[in-house]
């Protein structure tokens, strides 16, 4: 289901750019001002390809496709794959502390709020979900920019740091807005593990576990947990591969050049080959951490193990 | 176990004979879902602020007063001003038109294809089902918000073009979920009555499968209203969105953090405070109406 899927998703980018009012050639000729002979358009058109048919445009991006080519950006001249891969660095750092963020912060809360339900603890739980779904992850982050700036004249670092370079300079940077959607993000995951375990605990082999006088947090761990993670796992990897492209506000907000904040570039500069990229690029995150859901299902139940 | 009792102690209540009318049905969601219905009432002061804006607001939204820019919050201006000088307070007021009008709009017609697509799909079967599917798998594979920007750069910013663009991601969530319970429906014994007796597709699928298919798509419907203004307020704030000068929250967000985080830290606080409470609302609302409405989930 994998390649008939991004192809699809090629497809449908493909056209969508080419629906597009304008082109990336009176873009740039506009943003530099002055008029410009029609000649010249034309030939900048020759130089990208744009006066190319259609199909013959698309039939060129396929066949690199086929390569791992994603071709060159048609405003910066770079390699598409350079440009995506200066930022995805940023982009997935953010994605992974904040995944770190939601998970540690989810199960021990769903879990707590199953097990004490309709307590004053699951109420407490309850609600700060439904206020974590409901807080604009982005607004969440102007808060907290907000906060450091009234409280301690302090705002994080605006240039990135490799991890590996200097962990402390990183983390100073970007924990922020990982925290900002990781609140949103455990949320989502805290009502899952909630309502998962709920069902789980009812389970038959819950009550003979019990009935044996197995220690607790063993069935808990071993028969409660294990089983009522499958549709968690699917959730997290459905966040997780959405996180990647999908910062695109949070990003704006910290000022930080990641993907999101390039595709909205991209779209501005009718950058053609750039947009076609980046969406394959996250499409291909999308349709990967499926696959690894997939895998984990398979560790966690044994029954749905594939052949 | 309480769950057990509470369900008899249900039915013992339910009087079978004759359906209890709508205002008594009201009192007892009001009682068995105090959060729920919590949730509604704060909807319904959202849709009577947005109706009586007029009346309420205490400034015109769009009237700017350079005397007054960047004004603390004061008797005058309960939640301060903006950078044109304009009253916090009254866009706020009369954002909420925007948002409902965006939020019900596409919740509304999202929903609505997208319960059309997945039962029709789910009916007809085979070859058409599976092609059907493909396409939403492929709309599906995109972040909501990737997808918005990119029909907002086909379609252009704009109130209308927002609404369209917001619409067109909900559309394979709502026609997952429906496809889903309308493949179960369409087993059911009425349905290979209603095709014995001759009934013309259309009518099998508009008079028989839809109305047995409402409960995921009224929830669905809820879950999208809250997720709309979301998405209207972060296409705002990127300025892909609804256009100055109309009042709309995501907007007055925009630009304020950065620029007048220290001096006017009112501007960016309130907006965010709307939209969270709508949201909010939104959410608790469906969160029981879902509980209502689909019976397996009821015990939880």
């Amino acid at each position: 289901m994998m390649f008939p899927t991004l192809l699809g998703v090629a497809v449908l980018v493909f056209v969508l750019m080419r629906i597009l009012p304008g082109d990336i050639v009176e873009v740039r000729f506009a943003s530099e001002g002055g008029t410009v002979s029609p000649e010249v358009l034309q030939q900048e058109r020759a130089r990208l390809g744009l006066d190319q048919p259609i199909w013959r445009q698309f039939a060129d991006w396929m066949a690199g496709l086929v390569r791992l080519d994603l071709g060159r950006s048609m405003w910066t001249g770079a390699t598409v794959s350079h440009e995506i891969s200066i930022r995805a660095q940023l982009s997935l750092e953010v994605a992974i502390i904040a995944t770190i963020v939601a998970v540690t912060l989810a199960i021990p809360l769903g879990v707590i709020a199953a097990l004490r339900q309709d307590t004053w603890i699951d109420y407490l739980v309850r609600m700060i979900s439904i206020a974590g779904l409901a807080t604009p992850s982005f607004w969440f982050g102007i808060l907290i920019l907000l906060a450091f700036l009234i409280l301690f004249h302090w705002t994080p670092p605006m240039t990135y740091v490799p991890f590996w370079k200097h962990p402390w300079r990183n983390l100073e940077q970007l924990i922020w807005p990982a925290l900002a959607t990781g609140y949103r993000y455990s949320a989502v995951a805290t009502r899952m593990t909630r309502s998962s375990m709920l069902e789980v605990l009812r389970e038959d082999y819950v009550r003979t576990a019990r009935a044996k006088g197995l220690w607790q947090r063993l069935i808990l761990t071993r028969h409660a947990l294990k089983n009522a993670m499958l549709p968690v796992v699917t959730v997290i990897g459905l966040e997780f591969a959405f996180l990647i492209g999908g910062l695109v506000v949070t990003e704006q907000v910290f000022n930080l050049n990641g993907l999101g904040k390039l595709f909205v570039d991209a779209v501005t500069h009718y950058d053609y080959t750039l947009v076609q990229g980046l969406v394959l690029v996250v499409a291909a995150a999308f349709v990967l951490s499926n696959f690894f859901v997939d895998i984990v299902y398979g560790w966690l139940d044994p029954r749905i193990r594939y052949r | 176990m309480a769950v057990d009792e509470s369900v008899l102690a249900d039915l013992a209540r339910t009087e079978p004979e004759r359906a209890p009318g709508l205002g008594a049905r009201i009192r007892t969601f009001a009682r068995e879902k105090p959060l729920g219905a919590a949730g509604a009432l704060i909807v319904l002061l959202m849709i009577s602020a947005a109706i009586l804006a007029p009346v309420i607001a205490p400034y015109d939204p769009l009237e700017t007063d350079y005397g007054a820019m960047f004004a603390a919050p004061s008797r005058a201006h309960w939640l301060g001003t903006d950078s044109f000088g304009r009253d916090v307070l009254s866009r706020i007021i009369y954002g909420a038109r925007t948002e409902l009008l965006v939020g019900f709009c596409t919740a509304f017609a999202g929903a609505t294809l997208g319960l059309v697509i997945g039962t029709t799909s789910a009916f007809l079967g085979g070859r058409t089902d599976v092609i059907v599917q493909a396409v939403m798998d492929v709309l599906l594979s995109f972040p909501l918000i990737v997808l918005a920007i990119a029909m907002v750069a086909v379609l252009g910013t704009g109130t209308l073009n927002v609404i369209l663009a917001i619409m067109v991601p909900m559309v394979p969530r709502a026609a997952r979920v429906c496809r889903s319970s309308a493949l179960s429906v369409r087993e059911a014994t009425f349905i290979d009555a209603a095709r014995s007796a001759g009934f013309s597709r259309t009518r099998i699928v508009g008079r028989h499968m839809l109305p047995n298919v409402m409960a995921p798509y009224l929830i669905m419907l809820t879950s999208f209203l809250g997720q709309a203004i979301l998405l209207e307020a972060s296409l705002s704030y990127l300025g892909l969105g609804v256009q100055e000068p109309t009042a709309a929250w995501g907007l007055m967000l925009q630009g304020a953090a950065e620029e007048y985080a220290e001096s006017a830290p009112w501007i960016p606080f309130f907006p965010g405070v709307a939209i969270t409470l709508a949201v909010f609302a939104f959410n608790l609302f469906g969160d029981s109406l879902r509980d209502v409405l689909d019976p397996r989930l009821r015990t939880h």
